[in-house]
């Protein structure tokens, strides 16, 4: 591709830090050149190559952001749509030590006060917490406050959490871990297809499809190569399971997606786990590491790292992220596992159901759920219970009192009140009072919050991180938060004709969004106006 | 090809074939819609291998770029035409049926070893090999070229080369496949079709043949005119020089600066005894001359069609009046024939068109309301109820061949012929460049961002051998003259290769450098390759 660039020349640090990634340049043949599709086909290293700079110089000048399209043959402008897309990439000069100060619903709750906080960082069981990363050649990250020891309850999928190594394939072997794919190679790929369909599995992801029926489509599309994706995007505000999970026990992870890859005949696989899990990428890669040189995994898994983008938990807009691209959602059908990643049939899972799936193929499914329970309670933390049981068993176990309201689901949830909280945590229960569990994010108001600081909030998350790519969620979205500014501004009562433009607002949102953001990105607020008191009058 | 001057393909195959090379053709640049096409390929996964001295914008978007020396071509073929035959990738099928010439072809590539085009190109035989292979083992693939292969002393040559190598593997004639020259102009192929060529008629018809002749002249009322091909341009500017030549009428050409060797053509162009140019503005060469007809644009000022790279004829209408004192072509030579004693009327574009109809088998059916219809007809459509044909040649794949079978020619490398020496080390080769064209004539008038003015473009490695800074003037010189030119810095350039363009002759006269040594089949100079030296300019005291 013939590349215009107009910048200057980037530093000398720059260039390494993209050459340690992509391999020095072939030296220039006066007389030969290769390129065309095998430089375009390296479209797909973009963001790697954006944090390689990102992490040595500690932001993204234009010389590097044009080195690295030379080097992977994308035009400049549109690598600059790339690295604006993405909160993670600063295109102005940066200091050494960047801080991410999270002032989403948990820490605001804990007293976090900045001007341009970060949206959830997934600590919530810190709060409030920070992110702090210092970039140079040899880069590093600091959490505050410091690791506190993780509250975890649970039977089956939390049981190694706290207790094995996780840095310690001999560890997880001890604990029982590497039986179950053993077990899925004698079985044959037919048979665990099988098994993870009788046993019911829904997704752990949100949307609650079911596993099985996922794995046979992907197993039997003729096109190749099948690709195999966990999605470990967490960044539904007040979820936390999937970077715990990663963190105590990432041999599982990658002992369920070896199980996947061998049942749905995937070549290659990849975790594309959020920017701010430092610490849960690094385990999982010697996971995998480790796992690969053991002979327990058969296909290459590649550690894909977000860059600061909610949007990309919807599983297209990841591929399109993992691609090199913008992380935009893409029209629904065709669906990924008839055209996927790199428009090739793919298994896309979450963290959690991977989980699930050793404990089918061992024969021990429980069908729990793990649900992050935080904000004003005494024990905030991760609790794994059985599918069915009731909001408030979880509730007391984590230790919640004076009770103003639940937010169930995160940011995409809705609000339930005192007397909602029998409500049994199961697809079927959550429904009948038109409510989700979502990512199973719990967070707990008591009776000091002020709830029209938490639906502010909110607004704004959604404001933030609309793709724009919708016209109705780019401009819904930012109407809903002027809207609910002036209305908790008004004195007086007269709100009414506000909340029908607000419903207007959502409705065109859910019928004219092609993803779940702006399909949902009203259900909160709209469930908060109706069900708190917090209109005046 | 083999008797049908024109592409073989139509656009939309370049969309769906396996493979394309374009050898000599920088097409991002300077076919830029072509290049759309093209693309449209790559994207569905077409190879793309360019063949070209410079890396250009085309070049960089290619899969392989072999990067040969200004005039290997022919030695390039031959080593690719040689790897197919001895990997048996040839189309022996093919070539026995449909071909003739294969066995003195093959004998004539056999001293081309990959060796031996490696010393000639400078690529290296490994690349030679793969690229020969990938376009033999490709189910379809296609040729294009431009004027880097037809600018050069053997310019025919160099085309029967890439002809044979469409021919060893039976591609030419079926869907994806063909041999494409891309056309500079909306209607260099309609020119050439109409009969403005030394040897044809309109319709391609040979002038020579006495049947054909004897059509004409009774069509034409009993007109006189002769039996034997005219001149070329370049045998017309050699008969200036012995005098043969005295009067000349231009039409739409501005050769006072287009032509190589400019000293010399402008020379010859000032000493004629009457010099008539006919053009829509006053270009250089009608300030040399003694009368200047303004004529109407043939874009938007005037009816009739043109013919594109695709063989496809297209309306041309009429928006705007021509400014005043301007006129149609047709008008003014229709007014012309009048004045010399002939009255031809005062036929509409669509009455001349349809006369060419009945003269012109490959026009027969090509009505204005189809032409409307359709948009636009590929020729041959011979009646009124052809659609046109989309590629030419499926002929050769008939059992047996229909009509006279295509002929291997056997062509032997041939270096340019100014050579390079110690007083004149670097090879200067001429192009165009996208936000120009040609003299200038057409593009002068409007700004481009990506306008930089004229500059003798060499590599950074070149500059600082030779002291020269990125910016600096210099003087450039060969064999035939020397200009003045600031030197620019270029990525597409390896050392001894320098590049120009003829855009701007009045900033530089670019042709002063270039040799008029021409190929004496086609009458093309060899623009492509001159042998030049480039000066640092010595600073003058002030005074």
């Amino acid at each position: 591709m013939d590349i215009r660039t107009t910048g200057g020349p980037a530093t000398a640090e720059e260039m390494a830090a993209v050459d340690e990634l992509l391999g020095e340049p072939e030296p220039a043949h006066h007389h030969l050149a290769y390129g065309g599709r095998a430089a375009r086909g390296q479209r797909h290293l973009l963001l790697p190559v954006l944090h390689a700079i990102q992490d040595r110089a500690g932001w993204v000048s234009r010389g590097a952001l044009e080195y690295a399209c030379r080097r992977l043959s994308i035009p400049p402008a549109e690598a600059y749509g790339v690295v604006s897309f993405y909160a993670r990439f600063a295109l102005e000069p940066r200091g050494e030590v960047t801080v991410r100060t999270c002032d989403d619903i948990v820490c605001m709750l804990a007293g976090a006060r900045v001007d341009h906080g970060s949206p959830c960082l997934g600590l919530c069981d810190r709060a409030p917490a920070t992110l702090s990363e210092r970039a140079g050649i040899a880069p590093g990250w600091v959490v505050t406050p410091a690791r506190v020891p993780v509250h975890a309850v649970g039977p089956k999928l939390l049981r190694r959490v706290g207790v094995v190594d996780p840095e310690s394939l001999d560890s997880y072997r001890d604990h029982g871990g590497v039986a179950a794919v053993l077990r899925a190679r004698e079985m044959g790929g037919e048979a665990v297809i099988r098994q993870v369909t009788e046993s019911r599995l829904l997704g752990r992801g949100g949307a609650a499809f079911p596993t099985g029926r996922k794995w046979e489509s992907v197993a039997r599309a003729p096109a190749r190569p099948h690709y195999l994706v966990c999605n470990a995007d967490e960044s539904e505000p007040g979820t936390f399971k999937d970077r715990v999970l990663m963190e105590h026990d990432p041999f599982a992870l990658v002992e369920g997606m070896a199980i996947a890859a061998f049942a749905t005949g995937c070549e290659k696989g990849y975790i594309y786990i959020r920017d701010e899990y430092p610490l849960a990428r690094r385990r999982v890669e010697q996971a995998i590491a480790q796992s690969r040189s053991a002979g327990l995994l058969d296909i290459e898994i590649e550690v894909r790292r977000g860059a600061g983008a909610y949007i990309c938990g919807e599983e297209t807009a990841l591929f399109n992220s993992i691609e090199g691209k913008r992380g935009e959602p893409r029209n629904k059908p065709p669906f990924p596992v008839d055209i996927g990643l790199f428009g090739m049939p793919t298994l896309v899972n979450n963290v959690e159901t991977l989980f699930n799936v050793l404990d089918i193929v061992n024969g021990e499914f429980g069908d729990t759920r793990i649900f992050c329970v935080s904000g004003h309670v005494e024990r905030p933390g991760v609790y794994e219970v059985p599918l069915g049981t009731p909001l408030r068993s979880v509730l007391d176990m984590a230790g919640a009192g004076n009770i103003q309201a639940v937010l169930l689901g995160g940011a995409a949830g809705s609000f339930l009140t005192p007397a909602q909280l029998d409500v049994p945590l199961s697809f079927e229960g959550t429904r009948a009072i038109e409510a989700t569990m979502g990512s199973g994010a719990v967070i707990v108001f008591d009776e000091t919050a002020d709830m029209k600081k938490v639906l502010l909030r909110i607004a704004r998350f959604f404001r933030d991180e609309s793709c724009g790519q919708c016209v109705p969620c780019r401009v819904g979205t930012k109407r809903q938060e002027e809207i609910l500014e002036r209305m908790f501004q008004a004195r007086n009562s007269d709100s009414h004709g506000d909340v029908m433009l607000l419903g207007d607002i959502a409705q065109a949102m859910r019928d004219a969004s092609i993803c779940g953001l702006g399909q949902t990105a009203a259900n909160a607020i709209a469930s908060g106006l109706t069900q708190l008191k917090v209109l005046n009058g | 090809m083999f008797g049908a001057g024109g592409g073989t393909s139509s656009y939309s195959e370049a969309e769906d074939t396996n493979l394309i090379i374009l050898w000599g053709s920088n097409a991002r640049e300077t076919h830029p819609i072509f290049f759309h096409h093209l693309l449209r390929g790559v994207r569905n996964g077409a190879m793309l291998i360019a063949v070209d001295p410079r890396r250009t914008s085309s070049a960089e978007w290619a899969d392989v770029w072999l990067g040969i020396d200004v005039g290997s071509d022919i030695a390039l073929a031959n080593a690719m035409a040689r790897e197919i035959i001895h990997h048996g990738l040839a189309d022996k099928e093919f070539i026995a049926r449909a071909t003739t010439g294969y066995d003195e072809f093959e004998r004539c590539v056999e001293q081309y070893t990959l060796e031996r085009a490696e010393a000639e190109t400078g690529v290296p035989a490994a690349a030679i090999q793969e690229v020969a292979l990938a376009y033999a083992r490709a189910d379809r693939g296609m040729i294009c070229w431009t004027l880097g292969i037809t600018e050069h002393h053997n310019a025919v040559d160099n085309v029967v080369a890439l002809i044979n190598l469409a021919l060893l593997t039976g591609k030419v004639g079926r869907d994806g496949c063909g041999l494409n020259p891309l056309r500079g102009q909306n209607n260099v192929q309609g020119g050439g079709d109409m009969g403005a060529i030394p040897a044809r008629l309109p319709g391609f018809q040979d002038l020579e043949q006495p049947e054909i002749h004897e059509k004409f002249a009774r069509a034409w009322g009993g007109a006189q005119f002769p039996h034997t091909k005219g001149w070329h341009l370049s045998e017309m500017f050699e008969a200036m020089e012995r005098g043969e030549l005295r009067s000349v009428y231009i039409v739409g050409e501005n050769p006072a600066r287009s032509e190589a060797d400019q000293t010399r053509a402008v020379h010859l162009l000032s000493g004629l005894d009457h010099l008539v140019v006919q053009d829509i503005f006053l270009t250089q060469t009608a300030e040399l001359a003694h009368v200047v007809l303004p004529a109407a644009a043939g874009w938007a000022e005037s009816e009739g069609t043109v013919t594109n790279s695709e063989r496809r004829v297209q309306r041309v209408r009429r928006a705007l009046e021509p400014p005043a004192g301007a006129r149609d072509d047709v008008d003014i030579i229709c007014d012309l024939a009048r004045r010399l004693g002939c009255d031809w009327g005062h036929p509409t574009a669509e009455q001349v068109w349809d006369e060419c109809r009945t003269l012109s088998p490959m026009h027969a059916g090509m009505k204005y309301s189809r032409l409307d219809e359709l948009g636009g007809i590929q020729w041959p459509c011979p009646d009124e109820s052809h659609p046109g044909t989309q590629f030419l040649h499926a002929r050769l794949w008939k059992d047996p061949v229909e009509g006279p079978r295509a002929p291997f020619h056997a062509v032997e490398h041939d270096p340019p012929v100014d050579r390079l020496t110690e007083e004149f080390p670097i090879r200067l080769t001429t192009g165009r460049r996208l936000d120009s064209f040609n003299t200038g004539v057409q593009t002068g008038g409007y700004t481009s961002p990506l306008r930089k003015g004229e500059a003798v473009l060499i590599s950074a490695e070149d500059g600082k051998r030779l002291g020269i800074a990125d910016g600096e003037r210099v003087r450039a010189s060969s064999r035939r003259g020397s200009v003045e030119v600031d030197v620019r810095y270029d990525d597409s350039l390896r050392p001894g290769l320098a590049f120009m363009t003829l855009h701007f002759p009045d900033q530089v006269s670019t042709n002063v450098l270039t040799i008029d040594a021409t190929d004496p089949k086609s009458g093309t100079a060899e623009f492509k390759a001159s042998a030049i030296r480039l000066d640092k300019i010595p600073v003058t005291a002030a005074t």
